[in-house]
């Protein structure tokens, strides 16, 4: 397994530089180094020479790519590309262009996002699969029918519109919960209940429509027959054979996301004022801060690649007939 | 005690430990006690704490209030006017020849070469704590020499346990101007102040490859150290504007030892650095920075003396603003702003009591304001029950539609252009832009100067005679056929190009390209039509529209510029020659050039405020209204609630530290809080009865189909 690890991690090696180089293109093509100056100095007073100080304080006063006038190796070292690439891969992130530093932020600003996606998750997990299974437990009857209604209703509506009708219900009419903030240690908890609850609601509508297909296709299995002929309940049935038995594809969708629970939400984060790095992600493509964008992207990719190789390594636990090789 | 019992009392207490019953809405966790606490909020991180670097409305919220300049705006005065704050009395302004020989004050501006600013500062002003200045009992910094281990152990500044002060001498304002030249700081200001202060620029070129810890041992010729308080600033010819920069945070004072101690190696990679922990001499210093979440001033224990002014304008009185006279500043212990980025959070926070001011979003105009019959705006009724006040005001602001004088068709020195300008000026009704985008939050400009500045008149003198008629007292925009009337004299008649025999075609460059920007547009084309113009709108993302500006690329823009200071030189000069945008890369976006213009400007400048400066800003306001280079938009007008436990509160664009001034009842603002956010419960109840009511007949199913024999 450890010689599979290896090279699963080998593998992402061109994938990441991949990712930089994108990136990388995609942002200098909508930003110039210019741009990026006069977006950090303001709209005021801004003069050439104070551009080109910035840039000359920042290394942005290089080629992008490829150094025409440098000799042998520095045609590729000395670029805007490799001076601020190569650190990722050894995770130095280096500094944003309003000057923090930005390994410094991510430690402290993946915790509320953790805070926040990580109950989320297995809340809404725990929802979803027994709202799935209730619907498998009714399937034929009215009580399914209106589950599935039910379902599409809620995929049909805007996560925005459960945001903002979550606040005003719960934190504006009702006064349950602060509408929007955060806290250190367990004061957080009263900040955290409603965007759970919200995350949970909103997702439950997909999130278990596919647990209910999951579970409808174990139940026409022949074990499942066995099972019942062997004067097991219906519920025994479910939650002993069947729930064990769909264990695999929920894996699949569950393990490789837990990585990325760091990165928290975008929207989320955003409107309850969570300080986590959904929010930071956001603030600097609005800046135009291509030392945190490139920063975070690199770490999504570097979190997903993770996220894979965990669920192939889940794989092996939950079902014995897999083996890496 | 069993493992879930343990489990679920260990929940309840999390919860209850963040949670009080009676308000369970209450974003605070900390105990205010009888203590004074402000609460506000901030919607965007400030970038710079560091006063060199500092030069936006959200970084100044934070250090005015720590940071003291040698001068400050008068709270209560107005027009506004300065007065010493660091400072013991205003400066000694000495003009001198170019041999350095002092002048008389009446002498010609021609003849003077510099002019001399002398600061005395007052004695006996002490620096916050702060481990900076920390001694030893030796008498040694102790935080200037930090081991490895002492930088690796420490995650925020609080870390560095000891703390010093010193006194704050003329020293410490000479060392910030230094700092101000060096380019690794990168002053927005650097390259203005290249072209007054003496010695600035050779000093930045000096010290360009140098560490800022190094500043301290170098001199800069025009800035000189005199005695213990007293400083001087030698600037090149006259430039009476210089004083208002005293007055920003620019120019406070800064400790030799700030840099000395943030320089040091592993503290930046900490975030430790002297852009987001400040060290002042003012009323606040900053207790707590998170700028991802919350920042929070508290008093500054070393603060000097310094009471509530005992003068103002003849109506301070009435208002109660004087009733604090002579008495000791700050008001408020301590402040906490709360990232708040969504309006909907935030106005209702403010209304449930949680803040303690608000501005109003479009979206909650309706709810807090109602205009009157005279056009007035009041509160309605459910802010007047909570006793909420309303403060308006209008910024030192101008919003303005530019036309490109480099531009063939609309720009250009000609009198078809200049027609084609004015009847454009006419079409384009301001009136109902801010009635209908900015539900009247705004005054419509007749000219560049905002009320408040000097030069600007209400009467009909003040008015933009090309524009508008004065009627009744009253100001009354022109019949759109008189603008029809100039189309046909520009050689447009009814809107049509002679050149092509269609509609004339005119560009309008923005870099509003949202969904919501398109009413906007939608608008602006109206208006074109009007007069029979296709208007075109060129929407781009905004660094490709500052290129087009930068390049002279476009031609018809919308464009404002916010007052660094209350003087008209400061609004002029976006239309001086000189300052030209593509020439020289200055703030005249529009590249407006009228040899007449920049001759009154360069003569109004350095002039006093007096009649003949009065009668030159007239004159200067009609070569523009003649010559139309920008349709002259609005003037913001800012509307702020604050709850009935908030007083002092008199409106002032100039000041940044006004939290100094003002004071709030604490207790009056937990009743009130206590009434305001009692929970509701009983939807909950209801809702989990129903989910019980729905379960049971399903159970019901489940059982009778769990006793059925199978088929």
């Amino acid at each position: 397994m450890i010689q599979y690890i290896i090279r699963r991690f080998l593998y992402a090696l061109p994938l990441l530089i991949g990712v930089n180089i994108l990136t990388f293109v995609l942002f200098f093509i909508v930003n110039s180094p210019n741009d990026m100056a006069r977006m950090q100095l303001g709209q005021k007073r801004v003069t050439e020479q104070a551009i080109t100080n910035w840039k000359q304080q920042h290394g942005y006063d290089l080629p992008l790519l490829w150094n025409a006038t440098a000799t042998n190796e520095e045609k590729v070292t000395q670029t805007i590309f490799y001076q601020k690439s190569v650190g990722l891969f050894l995770f130095r992130f280096g500094v944003s262009e309003s000057g923090r530093n930005i390994g410094a932020d991510i430690q402290e600003r993946m915790w509320p996002s953790l805070a926040l996606a990580l109950p989320t998750l297995i809340v809404g997990l725990l929802v979803d699969v027994t709202f799935a299974l209730m619907m498998v437990l009714f399937r034929g009857g009215y009580l399914e029918k209106t589950g599935i209604v039910l379902c599409v209703a809620l995929m049909s509506i805007s996560s925005l519109f459960y945001i903002i009708g979550g606040q005003f219900i719960v934190a504006k009419v009702l006064k349950l919960v602060p509408i929007s903030g955060y806290d250190d240690g367990f004061s957080a908890i009263k900040f955290l209940i409603l965007p759970v609850i919200i995350g949970v609601f909103s997702g439950v509508g997909s999130g278990a429509r596919w647990y209910r297909t999951l579970f409808l296709e174990e139940v026409e299995k022949d074990y499942v027959r066995t099972a019942r002929a062997k004067g097991l309940s219906e519920t025994q049935t479910l939650f002993r054979h069947v729930l064990r038995n769909a264990m695999i594809p929920i894996l699949t969708g569950v393990v490789v996301i837990l990585p990325l629970l760091f990165m928290g939400s975008l929207i989320m984060e955003s409107f309850f004022s969570i300080p986590g790095l959904g929010s930071y992600t956001i603030d600097a493509i609005n800046s135009q801060d291509f030392a945190i964008v490139r920063a975070m992207v690199f770490l999504g990719s570097v979190l997903y690649v993770i996220g894979l190789l965990l669920t192939d390594i889940s794989y092996t636990l939950v079902d014995p007939r897999v083996r890496l090789s | 005690m069993n493992i879930r019992t343990y489990i679920s009392q260990l929940i309840i207490l999390m919860i209850l430990m963040g949670c009080d019953a009676s308000q369970l809405n209450n974003p605070y966790t900390e105990d205010e006690g009888a203590s004074s606490v402000l609460y506000q909020s901030f919607s965007e991180r400030p970038k710079h704490l560091d006063p060199a670097t500092a030069y936006s409305e959200n970084e100044y919220a934070f250090i005015a209030q720590i940071y003291e300049p040698p001068f400050q705006y008068h709270y209560l005065k107005r027009p506004y006017q300065l007065t010493p704050l660091a400072a013991s009395k205003m400066p000694e302004i000495n003009y001198l020849d170019k041999q350095g020989n002092k002048l008389g004050k009446d002498v010609q501006d021609s003849d003077i070469a510099y002019t001399d600013y002398v600061i005395d500062l007052q004695s006996g002003i002490q620096f916050q704590p702060h481990p900076a200045l920390a001694k030893n009992a030796q008498g040694d910094y102790s935080y200037h020499y930090l081991s490895e281990a002492q930088v690796q152990e420490a995650k925020t500044l609080n870390d560095f346990v000891d703390t010093g002060t010193r006194e704050l001498t003329a020293d410490d304002y000479v060392y910030q101007i230094k700092r101000l030249a060096h380019p690794k700081i990168q002053s927005p200001i650097a390259e203005i102040m290249k072209n007054y202060i003496v010695g600035f620029d050779e000093f930045s070129k000096e010290v360009a490859l140098l560490q800022k810890t190094e500043l301290k041992n170098r001199s800069i010729a025009g800035v000189e150290v005199i005695g213990r308080y007293q400083y001087r600033i030698r600037i090149k010819g006259k430039y009476p504007q210089f004083i208002f920069w005293l007055a920003m945070p620019f120019f406070s004072a800064m400790p030799w030892e700030a840099d000395a101690f943030y320089e040091q190696a592993g503290l930046s990679n900490k975030n430790i650095t002297l852009d987001w922990y400040p060290i002042g001499t003012g009323p606040y210093l900053l207790a707590e920075n998170n700028p991802n979440r919350r920042m929070i001033l508290v008093k500054n224990p070393n603060f000097h003396f310094e009471s509530y002014p005992s003068e103002g304008e003849s109506s301070d009185k009435e208002q109660g603003l004087l009733v604090d006279s002579g008495k000791k500043l700050p008001f408020i212990d301590k402040v906490v702003f709360t990232l708040e980025k969504e309006t909907i959070p935030y106005w209702t926070k403010f209304l449930q009591g949680y803040y303690d001011a608000s501005g109003i979003a479009s979206d909650s105009f309706d709810q807090a304001i109602q205009f009157t019959g005279s056009g007035g705006a009041t509160l309605t009724d459910s802010m007047a029950e909570k006793g909420i006040k309303l403060q308006t005001l209008v910024e030192a602001s101008i919003f303005y539609m530019g036309f490109n004088m480099l531009d063939p068709v609309v720009g250009g020195d000609s009198e078809r252009a200049r027609k084609l300008r004015q009847a454009i000026s006419i079409a384009v009704d301001y009136e109902e832009f801010i009635s209908i985008f900015r539900n009247g939050r705004g005054v419509v400009a007749q000219g560049v100067i905002p009320p408040g500045i000097f030069g600007y008149t209400d009467t009909k003198e003040g008015i933009n005679s090309f524009n508008y008629d004065w009627i009744a007292d009253k100001v009354q925009r022109k019949k759109i056929e008189e603008a029809r009337h100039l189309m046909e004299e520009a050689g447009y008649p009814n809107g049509i190009d002679p050149k092509t025999k269609e509609s004339l075609i005119l560009y309008f460059d923005t870099a509003s390209v949202s969904i919501d920007d398109r009413p906007t547009m939608n608008w602006y084309r109206k208006q074109f039509e009007k007069l029979g113009i296709k208007l075109v709108v060129r929407g781009t993302d905004y660094n490709r529209f500052q290129e087009k500006m930068r390049t002279g690329n476009e031609q018809i823009f919308v464009w404002g510029w916010n007052a660094d200071y209350p003087d008209p030189e400061n609004l002029f000069f976006l239309l001086y020659g000189p300052n030209s945008k593509v020439k020289y890369g200055g703030e005249n976006a529009g590249n407006y050039q009228s040899p007449e213009f920049d001759k009154l400007f360069e003569k109004m400048r350095n002039m006093d405020n007096n009649e003949q400066r009065y009668q030159i800003i007239q004159e200067l306001q009609e070569v523009i209204r003649h010559d139309a280079p920008w349709v002259f938009g609005f003037h913001p007008k800012n509307f702020s609630l604050f709850h009935s436990w908030y007083s002092n509160l008199k409106p002032n664009v100039m000041a940044n530290n006004r939290l100094k001034y003002t004071r709030i009842n604490p207790l009056e603002r937990t009743e009130k809080r206590k009434v305001w956010n009692h929970p509701v419960w009983f939807p909950i109840v209801l809702g989990l009865l129903i989910l019980v009511a729905l379960l049971i007949p399903a159970i019901h199913v489940y059982r009778r189909s769990a006793k059925e024999t199978l088929q």
